[in-house]
């Protein structure tokens, strides 16, 4: 017996973005998501992160490799990904309803079933009550809750989130944390989560892959052993303290590679 | 907005003062008195309102002729490459030419009837809209495009459903900026040739030195144009409830 593909092979990508100055973005990126696990990509900024993020979800095209979802080669975007930015995208012409129903898409499903679906994902991230308000009338975490019931709503088998909570503030994110962490333990998706915030991607994750500065490589990779359901209060426990501090010295030996002066300054102040 | 109504007063009460003083001879500045008493003999014989419905009706024609054309291309050429490529420096070159030398032109294409009055209305609108609509289109957010794209729509699909109304409130005000100065353009093509219209009426009445039928009319036009601003700005309001102002 042949064991299943994982759910998520990438295999050998790289980009190269062409321009007056080529920009080396990524540099041979293996990286291997399993059904129902949750996987977090951190680094510092401009390391190419987001950019493995948009080549996963097929927006952008890989200079070399090979992107497979349960062993098929993808061709670009499609329904089998499901994308969350940062960026507040929910179509403001339509209610939270009708931007879930809208991503219903060509499902031949009934206007009643469209609703009933629309209504039961609204339910999940707790906003049965906005169901037809604009999105102009939503507060930032209201409209991410929205884009991932949204993101949700059609079973694609991988979620891709790229730094969903980064325009948050403290408060709001740590709740939606929260939230992101029940849908996940009762829900079980695959997911590849973009972050620079360690904390965010120790209290989330299964495991946390950190990436080295620009050509973006994995540099190392973090299992995150601490039970399910997480809670709020593991944050201060002394496995979640040590993972965060192993995570966090890994990014800081890039960020002093990427900027020795504001390394040394930082240095001499300290 | 009181403070507007009130620089509109003082400037009407200096305005009956010197009619009332005799400062000016009529035939330079009429008074007020004098402008409203020729603008009612000329409603009252229908003279006014057929030159509104005349000059109305021109740019109605010529405005929803380059609107109709303007939209499709305008969102062709922001959301393609290719399209800007190939269309983008034309439509910039022609809008450029001054619409007023398009004028002997299209009298020697066409003729002084209410074609050559669509085709100057349209020329001055048409190439604006298109730019701008473009400008429109370019601003739709890359991550909301993505969106429809990772939903599994093709271009065809993300353009309509997802481009057009997303730009559709900008693009409004964009038409509503084009059909202001659409008022200009057929008031031009109407002084150099016509036969009836606002336009026509202010050069026939400069001939015979009727100084207060000529800035009665623009009393007029003054009006109709701000009366034409608000009403899309109203009517936008109206249909894009759900944009963030």
């Amino acid at each position: 017996m042949v064991a299943a593909p994982p759910r998520l092979d990438v295999r050998g990508v790289s980009k190269i973005f062409s321009g007056k100055v080529p920009v080396h973005a990524l540099t041979d990126i293996d990286l291997r998501l399993e059904a129902n696990e949750f996987v977090s990509l951190v680094g510092t900024s401009g390391c190419g992160k987001s950019t493995l993020l948009a080549i996963v979800a097929g927006l952008v095209e890989p200079t070399t490799g090979d992107i497979l979802v349960d062993g098929v080669s993808i061709d670009g975007p499609g329904r089998d990904r499901g994308v969350v930015f940062q960026a507040y995208t929910l179509f403001p012409w339509l209610t939270a309803r009708q931007n879930i129903e809208f991503a219903l898409g060509p499902e031949g499903l009934s206007g009643a079933q469209r609703r009933a679906v629309a209504l039961e994902h609204l339910e999940m991230v707790g906003l049965t009550a906005f169901a037809d308000a604009y999105p102009r009338q939503l507060s930032g975490g209201m409209k991410q809750r929205v884009a991932i019931a949204r993101a949700l709503c059609y079973r694609p088998r991988i979620l891709l989130m790229d730094e969903p909570f980064g325009a948050l503030d403290a408060q709001t994110r740590l709740l939606m944390q929260e939230l992101l962490a029940r849908i996940w333990e009762s829900h079980r998706l695959t997911v590849l989560f973009v972050t620079h915030d360690v904390e965010e991607s120790v209290y989330i994750s299964d495991r946390v892959l950190v990436m080295s500065n620009r050509p973006g490589r994995l540099k190392e990779e973090v299992a995150i052993p601490l039970p399910r359901p997480r809670t709020v209060e593991m944050q201060e426990s002394p496995d979640f303290l040590a993972l965060r501090h192993r995570i966090l010295r890994s990014i800081r030996e890039e960020s002093m590679l990427a900027d020795p002066g504001l390394a040394q300054v930082a240095g001499e102040l300290s | 907005m009181s403070t507007a109504a009130a620089v509109f007063l003082i400037l009407l009460s200096l305005w009956l003062l010197a009619e009332l003083l005799r400062l000016a001879p009529p035939h330079f500045l009429p008074g007020p008195v004098d402008i409203l008493g020729r603008l009612a003999g000329l409603a009252s014989d229908g003279t006014l309102l057929g030159d509104i419905i005349a000059s109305a009706w021109r740019i109605v024609v010529g405005f929803s002729i380059a609107t109709a054309l303007a939209i499709p291309i305008g969102l062709l050429i922001g959301t393609y490459g290719f399209f800007e490529a190939a269309l983008e420096p034309l439509v910039d070159f022609v809008r450029y030419m001054p619409v007023v030398g398009f004028v002997p032109l299209t009298i020697i294409w066409i003729g002084i009837g209410d074609g050559q009055k669509f085709t100057i209305v349209f020329i001055g609108t048409f190439f604006q809209e298109v730019l701008l609509i473009m400008d429109n289109v370019k601003r739709v957010p890359r991550e909301m495009v993505d969106i429809g794209y990772t939903l599994g729509m093709r271009d065809a699909g993300v353009m309509r459903r997802i481009i057009l109304p997303s730009a559709a409130p900008q693009i409004w005000d964009s038409l509503r900026l084009s059909l202001g100065w659409a008022w200009t353009w057929v008031v031009l093509a109407e002084l150099i040739a016509a036969n009836n219209g606002l336009g026509y009426r202010i050069t026939v009445a400069q001939r015979y030195f009727a100084t207060d039928t000529v800035i009665g009319y623009l009393l007029i036009l003054g009006i109709l144009g701000l009366a034409t601003d608000q009403t899309m700005k109203y009517v936008g309001r109206g249909l894009f409830r759900w944009a963030e102002r």
